[in-house]
């Protein structure tokens, strides 16, 4: 891949007098210069309130917020712009559901369906809403490699199974789900059960076609695929969305208020209450951009690329434990690990002295924790503008980790 | 720098050999205590005896930073008066421990701490 490390300006910073190796893209990705100037640009030139005004700025404004939805559907192969939500980010788009599909479709005795190795905001909030509604909430288990236990996943599936809510890539194990096949498990043993993917850590990574998998619902956020923090997407079905009731009130998402009665705006300003992050609609259409430029499959083969690597060099290091498949294919731009005694936080402190920014903790997956029978993991993710040079350096700071425990 | 703490062989002797380091039977207090970061727990228990902390042990697993810090923490409590305890502050840690935490690092440092505060005088 071509090198475009001099797009992402924060990657020249120095931590501790070290030149930055951000290893830490799962959490969020950093932002190319083109996201950063888009965000400033709109505000310099094209700031106002969108679908209101009769003014040429309000135009411009909604003619940018209502280009990106467009930009972001095209990259996920969506062709009704308008099943496009525009939330904060992939915990509000599951919220959603779980409140305004969920609230009207789950009541006693029904079944939830989710995986222990679901990050919190794909965990909590069916959790929340099966003790509210007298719900059952089940939990598929996952094999040794990380892979999702198709089988326990099909026996889950009842005829009381309402939704069943599963990631496409692990944030822990890095493990990638074939979602399209689980889809066709579930539709087989019962075809209106509701399916919601969480695809937080798929999008920014590979190339996804909500339009081929066949679920209902797919959440993904734009902080981790190059954009600014605070815009988020939830598509869904059409027919489910437009049956879905509105889940915060307010302005922009009414069609008409009476003394007495409100009736809603049409899809998908019904679920865009207030004022959205325009600005932040605009660097995520940039987003889209950047990386259809670049190519999702050459991001893919990028990744590939380092989690061999990694995987080669760490597995060399005596006490370093790996977790989730060493196939780089079934895997994406995740390596967890732990240093045999030494918890994450304190080998992540000793990577920092380096200037290498790692992940350490639960990483909003404790029922993964718990199942792996660990307390914390450490965690390297990669993305376009890491290179083997950055393993390298973490696999050194590894060593002055082991050096300074005596290890 | 502000992971000094690591090269103080005093700490990596606390975190390889903690003191007090296991569970009190019949303990006439047990007090636990989550560390929000990463859901790491440390449980107190507590003797009393005549208004004085008796024994004391703890258990749990931890980062070097807090289980060094539960360890001289809970050495430096033995005998003292249970209504001393409220008045121990975070830089009263941070002096036992011989150095600064980093910032991201102060909630594993007080961990012990916070559960020493649930104590009541």
């Amino acid at each position: 891949m071509k090198d475009n490390r001099l797009d992402f300006p924060i990657l020249s910073k120095k931590v501790n007098g070290k030149q930055i190796a951000y290893l830490d893209s799962a959490a969020t990705s950093q932002k190319p210069k083109q996201v950063i100037d888009a965000i400033s640009a709109y505000y310099r030139n094209n700031n106002a309130n969108v679908h209101r005004g009769i003014h040429t700025l309000s135009v411009e404004a909604t003619e940018a917020y209502e280009g990106a939805r467009k930009k972001i559907a095209d990259f996920v192969g969506v062709k009704d712009p308008t099943e496009i939500v525009f939330v904060r980010n992939a915990t509000e788009a599951i919220n959603l559901v779980a409140y305004s599909w969920g609230r009207l479709n789950i009541s006693k005795g029904d079944e939830i369906v989710v995986t222990v190795a679901e990050h919190h905001s794909n965990f909590v909030p069916w959790q929340q809403l099966a003790l509210e509604n007298g719900a059952v909430l089940k939990i598929v288990p996952i094999l040794d490699d990380g892979i999702l236990d198709e089988e326990a996943f099909e026996e889950a599936i009842t005829s009381k199974t309402k939704i069943v809510s599963f990631f496409h890539v692990s944030n822990v194990l890095g493990t990638i789900n074939d979602v399209k096949r689980q889809v066709k498990i579930v539709r087989g043993k019962r075809p209106e059960t509701r399916i919601l993917i969480d695809g937080a850590q798929a999008v920014p990574h590979m190339a996804v076609d909500i339009s081929k998998i066949g679920c209902d619902f797919y959440v993904f956020t734009g902080h981790k695929m190059l954009g600014p923090t605070g815009i988020g997407v939830l598509w869904g079905r059409r027919e489910l969305l437009e049956r879905m009731p509105p889940f915060m009130f307010g302005g922009e998402m009414i069609s008409k208020v009476e003394f007495n009665k409100s009736s809603w705006n049409e899809l998908p300003w019904k679920f865009e209450a207030g004022t959205p992050d325009i600005a932040g609609a605009v660097g995520l259409g940039v987003a889209a951009d950047y990386l259809n430029k670049i190519g999702m499959e050459n991001v893919r083969e990028h990744e590939i690329e380092l989690v061999d690597y990694a995987i080669k060099k760490l597995s060399k290091i005596e006490n370093v434990e790996i977790f989730g498949s060493l196939d780089s294919k079934k895997r994406g731009g995740v390596v967890a690990f732990n240093v045999d005694g030494i918890h994450a936080h304190d080998v992540a402190s000793i990577l920092d002295e380096e200037g290498i920014a790692i992940r350490s903790g639960h990483h909003c997956a404790q029922p993964l924790m718990d199942y792996l029978r660990i307390k914390s993991a450490a965690r390297a993710s990669f993305y376009i503008y890491n290179t083997r040079a950055d393993v390298d350096r973490l696999v050194g700071g590894i060593e002055k980790v082991k050096k300074v425990f005596k290890l | 720098m502000t992971n000094d703490l690591y090269y103080r062989e005093e700490i990596l002797e606390h975190w390889q050999n903690p003191l007090n380091f296991g569970v009190i039977k019949n303990a006439d207090l047990v007090i636990e205590q989550v560390n929000p970061l990463c859901g790491d727990e440390v449980t107190f228990y507590f003797k009393f005896k005549d208004g004085k902390i008796d024994s004391v042990k703890f258990s749990g697993s931890g980062c070097a930073i807090s289980i060094a810090s539960a360890s001289i923490l809970s050495e430096n409590i033995r005998n003292k008066k249970v209504s001393a305890l409220s008045k121990i502050t975070g830089e009263d840690v941070l002096k036992l421990l011989g150095g600064p935490v980093a910032p991201a690092r102060l909630k594993c440092a007080f961990l012990a701490l916070e559960a020493l505060r649930q104590v009541q005088g």
